[in-house]
């Protein structure tokens, strides 16, 4: 098993100095592998999200193919995608990324119930404290902060168990303690639950939890010696 | 929670979001339903009128306002009384080209002790009347003894209760369907009563003599039916020019088509407001979807990044739509029921033309076609707003407000 992205470039139409476009994620390929965990760093605008994105099935390459074990993402129908997404890969986003209407726990059992699907017994409740957020369970997601927010979204993709988690910037509105449980987490489900961890991030003391480490400039992938 | 269920969860945890929308569509299901039960109350009492009246021509005495009071009598439920000369009535029946006619006389009763209330007492000939008979027939096996009545619809009396008329008892003995005319609302007896009411009101008096030494015996109108093959016209022609009758002639046609004619211009002003209304309330639905589609374009990100496929958000917008539809068509035919039946009277006096509500049949499938059509407008409106959040570009909508 494994996520891998050939030859992947992104241009978004926009005039610049020589051409018409703007190339966002230069040509690359990455292969990420299950039991490791790969960190992305680089300054805003470099490319990360946008590259994460691709490598998510939500957003289509300019070129190149995103392949899940052999499986080509965007070769895939509406509804297939976005079964594998529910399945097999769970992604962090940036920002808010909660329902408001519903509760933190309604919000972290969603992908599994838009399939119809149970939870297994306690999952849930495990990840909400091990990433302590366990007594807002009950709270409206609309009340929560940018931390607590962000947390229930981890909450909510490890609940997917999926191959593939994909995180942006999962630390970004945590304090110390709370950025080093996170990352202790993640690298948790890479090494006990055998999964591909990718981790787009601004926080070099993620480097300290990853197996990988790349970084962008200008929309090109570099390794990190 | 499951995921049927997530639309239910985001009505009832924004509840000033959906009770705008419910008011929204309650109000496009108001003004389908009632509009709608009012044009066909206006129709189908134009077909109860025409069934009533079963005459061709309706003579009546030649005083300036006896054809207005007549109608008024007939269409809108006013007391009167005009008279002429009984003896008319064979000169009538055997004029050419008439094939059967018919008496009626007329008497108000006052608002007094001698009376319940002030009501609109009609006389038949039972043996000769071919308009009003067939109508009591439907509710009494027999004919109407000596001071028996019987009352129309929307008269307050049931059978077995008594009426007093010029302090004369009166038992009711049948209580008519309604023709959503104002013959609903008179009082019907035999014209033996006729006569010992005219009597007893008389004593109080009430005249109801032709001119100071006319003889005994009274009628307000006469019914005409004319025979195959003659014309209506030239009978109705006839029967008003003769020199010494002093008659006036209503054709129940021209009465017909002018009733027919109100009927269409208050029909027409209804479909227009309803028209109206609808084109209002499409674009403000619009309006409201289009402002949702912004604000909620973040929650559609997050489902399609948790595996939501396009076709389940729309199911989603949809399946909201239709509950907020539900909701508000039900709440609107339900006020508009209550409205129209608490104010059917009112509406009735307001438009002046004969009213009669549909049966429970045809209601219930207005109100079916009302909540179909609120339905199908919301799911219009809703249509773009959810093709647009099902192709939210995700990863561009979760970077912003960062």
């Amino acid at each position: 098993m494994s996520l891998q992205a050939e030859a992947i470039s992104k241009r978004y139409f926009r005039v610049t100095g020589q051409a018409n476009y703007f190339e966002a994620v230069k040509p690359l390929s990455l292969t990420l592998t299950p039991g490791s965990v790969t960190v992305l760093m680089g300054r805003s605008g470099s490319g990360k999200t946008t590259l994460l994105h691709m490598l998510s099935g939500l957003l289509t390459p300019t070129s190149g193919r995103v392949l899940m074990d052999d499986t080509d993402l965007y070769g895939l129908k509406d509804a297939s995608l976005s079964l594998l997404r529910n399945e097999r890969i769970a992604v962090v986003p940036q920002g808010r990324s909660a329902v408001d209407t519903l509760t933190v726990m309604e919000n972290v059992l969603l992908p599994r119930q838009l399939y119809g699907k149970m939870a297994p017994a306690g999952e849930a409740e495990k990840w909400l404290e091990a990433l302590g957020i366990e007594s807002l369970r009950d709270a409206p997601a609309r009340e929560l902060s940018g931390g607590e927010l962000r947390r229930t979204a981890i909450a909510r993709a490890l609940v997917q168990q999926p191959q593939a988690l994909l995180a942006d910037e999962p630390t970004g509105d945590l304090d110390d303690e709370n950025t080093r449980l996170t990352l202790s987490v993640l690298r948790d489900q890479a090494k006990r639950e055998n999964r591909i961890v990718f981790i787009v991030t601004h926080e070099a003391e993620a480097l300290a939890f990853a197996d990988d480490a790349w970084k962008m400039e200008a929309g090109a992938l570099l390794p990190i010696a | 929670m499951s995921a049927a269920g997530l639309p239910f969860k985001n009505l009832t945890r924004k509840p000033g979001r959906t009770w705008a929308l419910v008011l929204l569509t309650a109000f496009l299901s108001l003004s389908l339903f009632a509009g709608s039960v009012v044009v066909m109350s206006l129709q189908s009492g134009l077909r109860s009128l025409e069934a009533r009246l079963g005459a061709d021509i309706i003579v009546v005495p030649a005083a300036a306002k006896t054809k207005t009071d007549f109608q008024n009598i007939l269409l809108q439920g006013t007391t009167g009384a005009f008279y002429m000369d009984a003896g008319l009535l064979d000169q009538i029946a055997a004029a050419e080209g008439v094939e059967k006619a018919a008496p009626q006389t007329f008497l108000a009763t006052l608002k007094a002790d001698c009376c319940s209330s002030r009501l609109q007492v009609i006389g038949i000939d039972q043996q000769a009347d071919f308009t009003v008979q067939p109508w009591i027939a439907q509710s009494s096996s027999r004919e109407l003894g000596p001071l028996e009545v019987a009352v129309g619809s929307d008269i307050s009396a049931g059978v077995g209760d008594t009426l007093r008329i010029y302090r004369q008892s009166c038992p009711v003995v049948a209580r008519l369907s309604p023709t959503g005319t104002g013959l609903d609302t008179a009082v019907y007896c035999s014209m033996e009563t006729m006569k010992t009411l005219l009597e007893a009101a008389e004593e109080m008096g009430v005249s109801h003599k032709v001119t100071s030494d006319n003889a005994e015996e009274v009628i307000s109108a006469v019914y005409v039916k004319v025979a195959e093959g003659a014309s209506v016209d030239q009978v109705a022609t006839s029967l008003m020019s003769h020199p010494r009758w002093k008659v006036a002639v209503v054709q129940t046609r021209s009465m017909i088509t002018d009733v027919s004619d109100g009927l269409a211009g208050v029909a027409s002003a209804v479909k227009v407001l309803i028209g109206a209304v609808w084109a209002l309330s499409f674009v403000i639905l619009l309006v409201v979807f289009a402002l949702l589609t912004n604000e909620r374009k973040r929650e559609f990100a997050v489902l399609r990044l948790i595996g939501a496929s396009r076709r389940s958000l729309r199911r989603l917008i949809l399946t909201e739509t239709g509950l907020v539809c539900l909701l508000g068509g039900c709440l609107g035919i339900a006020v508009g029921a209550a409205v129209i039946f608490l104010f059917t009277a009112l509406i009735e006096s307001a438009l002046g033309l004969p009213y009669l509500t549909p049966d429970g049949g045809k209601i219930a499938l207005v109100a079916v076609l009302s909540l179909l059509g609120t339905a199908l407008m919301g799911a219009l409106a809703s249509a773009r707003t959810a093709w647009h959040l099902s192709r939210v570009d995700t990863g561009s909508i979760l970077r912003e407000g960062n």
